[in-house]
């Protein structure tokens, strides 16, 4: 059997002291396999976006571990998280955060010049990946030249451009229409299919199930079913 | 390439007023402590501009002589003493003091008289423009500098003639950038005409030049002197410069002055960068967050900051060398002069950059503060 690529064993994270302690995630559990689309549901407030962050080694857990490709985040300090996150993580964010004063070619190379690669090999990879995504044509193109459609493409590009074990997706269809909605979660869904890729979507959108190999219910901080995509549930 | 570079160009020339806002900044503060040091040095180099001049082995003064204007009386049989002394070679008295030029409309104004005798080769104009500084040889000859012509009345050069304490002068020769640090013009004559002019006895002098016989110890033949004459001072030309410097820049507060203005504007100009660079780091928060959660490590991040600072002090510091090569075009004939050296343009240059650097400190103390998680909550 192989490794996951991301383990949480009951972790838990709570926010402030006193009257203003809250207990954001309890006791979550949760494992995201390569080649897999996992589908993170839950109304706000349930702790998806707290659970996203700790899977991403952006947040540390209060309780419980996480491990990204066998390695322990237990007690990294940010430097030794960046480092997990350069090497084994790509994100996916529902604002896209591309950077406005580069050009679509150059948002995905940055996420290969944080990794220290550059020069033509970067390039190439970076024309390679922004035409499997359809960008071949907006590669000069500034973020405030495309849709939105194509800037989350751009975004999917640059997350995936290094080759990492997981892609964590927050809310990457809410600010798309249904077609480019649709046409992002193809995207996701072939990474993870084709490329072996643990892909985790964070969404309120049920109309993304249909992507989905296992959906994921969190509910006030805890996972409260998960269910494959043949209804399998456990 | 890395795309530090790009990044950091593109964020700094995204908002092209604040970029302008802290160039502007980097140029006030560059230009001001340029100028401040420049005329540090223009007055260091009038202070010991008679000093720089005068080719000699040692300045003998009296004991409380600070500097080179500075009224001293010596008596000029000391001359024959310090002949005696093994390995003197050569002693010219000079005579060096405040007189009172009259203007053509009868006013008065203060003139430093330097007196020596041309054939003693003693303290003599040098830069002369026009005549020549043997005319000193004939009695009622005066030399006197272009840039006080104003000031003395004197129009038409070689052939002009004035009063010094109601006594008739003769202009023999116009030189051309002597200047004094009190901006009194100096005025050069002859031994015996100096002494009429200031009013000294005939016994007396303000200093001895000592020329040495070849070979002759120089430290060896300074300290003879001083144990067979007392109350006098014998300089080398190296120690009565650094003298009068320290009294004039730092015992009258001048030269503090200076230097207090130039820090204040290494103080301005960090302040006036810091604000700028903290400003558009907070724009670009958003970026730097993401970044963060791409991986990017501490150092990524910081070179893309410092490479902003960098880019601002570059462009900074090029706009205000040439407005420092300004200033010393046109300052060079007047009586303030800016004096820019290639050695202050290298210091300042780093001094520029050190400048930029630390403005730099406190955006990415607010870069280090950021949570990349916050890309998730937007």
């Amino acid at each position: 059997m192989t490794e996951p690529v991301i383990e949480a064993a009951n972790v838990s994270k709570s926010f402030g002291s006193g009257p203003g302690w809250v207990q954001a995630l309890k006791n979550v559990n949760l494992t995201l396999n390569g080649g897999e689309l996992t589908v993170l549901m839950g109304p706000s407030g349930s702790g998806k976006t707290t659970l996203l962050s700790i899977l991403g080694c952006m947040l540390a857990p209060s309780g419980g571990t996480v491990r990204v490709c066998g390695t322990s985040t237990s007690g990294a300090r940010p430097e030794e998280l960046a480092k997990i996150r350069r090497q084994h993580i790509g994100f996916v964010f529902q604002a896209y955060h591309l950077f406005s004063t580069l050009t679509a070619a150059e948002n995905v190379l940055l996420a290969l010049d944080v990794r220290g690669e550059r020069g033509p090999k970067a390039m190439a990879k970076t024309e390679e990946i922004l035409a499997s995504v359809g960008l071949t044509s907006k590669m000069a193109s500034f973020p405030r030249q495309l849709s939105g459609g194509e800037q989350q493409r751009v975004a999917i590009a640059r997350a995936i451009v290094a080759e990492p074990s997981a892609i964590l997706a927050d809310e990457p269809t809410a600010a798309l229409d249904a077609v480019n909605g649709q046409a992002t979660m193809t995207i996701l869904s072939t990474i993870a299919k084709e490329r072996g890729r643990a892909v985790l979507v964070v969404t309120h959108d049920p109309r993304l199930f249909g992507f989905a190999d296992r959906i994921v219910h969190i509910e006030d901080g805890s996972v409260t079913r998960e269910q494959f995509t043949d209804l399998k549930s456990i | 390439m890395s795309l530090v570079f790009t990044l950091a160009l593109r964020n700094l020339f995204q908002d092209r007023l604040r970029f302008i806002a802290s160039l502007m900044g980097i140029v006030f503060s560059v230009v001001l402590v340029l100028v401040q040091m420049g005329l540090y040095f223009g007055f260091s180099g009038m202070i010991t501009t008679m000093i720089d001049h005068t080719s000699t082995d040692l300045w003998i003064v009296s004991t409380g002589a600070k500097y080179f204007e500075d009224l001293s009386l010596l008596n000029t049989r000391m001359r024959d003493r310090l002949l005696a002394i093994e390995g003197v070679s050569e002693v010219v008295p000079g005579v060096v003091g405040f007189s009172a030029w009259s203007l053509p409309d009868g006013a008065m104004t203060s003139v430093v008289v330097v007196g020596s005798d041309v054939a003693d080769h003693g303290v003599s104009p040098w830069n002369v423009v026009e005549g020549t500084a043997q005319s000193l040889a004939t009695p009622g000859t005066v030399v006197i500098d272009r840039t006080y012509f104003d000031r003395l009345g004197v129009s038409g050069g070689v052939g002009a003639t004035a009063q010094i304490r109601a006594l008739p002068v003769t202009v023999g020769a116009v030189t051309d950038g002597i200047r004094s640090f009190t901006t009194t013009p100096y005025v050069f004559t002859d031994l015996r005409g100096a002494r009429a002019y200031i009013g000294l006895p005939g016994g007396f002098t303000s200093h001895f030049l000592v020329r040495l016989k070849p070979g002759a110890d120089i430290e060896r033949t300074r300290q003879n002197i001083l144990s067979n004459i007392s109350g006098i001072q014998a300089l080398t030309p190296d120690q009565f410069r650094e003298q009068s410097r320290s009294f004039w820049l730092f015992s009258t507060g001048a030269g503090a002055a200076l230097v207090a203005g130039a820090l204040l504007g290494v103080i301005v100009g960090t302040v006036i960068v810091a604000q700028t660079l903290y400003s558009s780091t907070k724009d670009h928060l958003y970026e730097f967050a993401t970044l963060r959660a791409m991986g990017a490590s501490n150092s990524y991040i910081y070179q893309v900051i410092i490479c902003q600072a960098l880019v601002n002090a570059i462009i900074g510091f090029v706009i205000a060398a040439l407005i420092g090569a300004a200033i010393v075009h046109f300052t060079a004939k007047s009586a303030l002069q800016v004096v820019i050296t290639p050695n202050l343009i290298i210091e300042l240059f780093f001094v520029t950059i050190f400048m930029c650097i630390v403005s730099a400190i406190t955006a990415i103390f607010r870069v280090v503060r950021v949570d990349p998680a916050i890309v998730l909550t937007r």
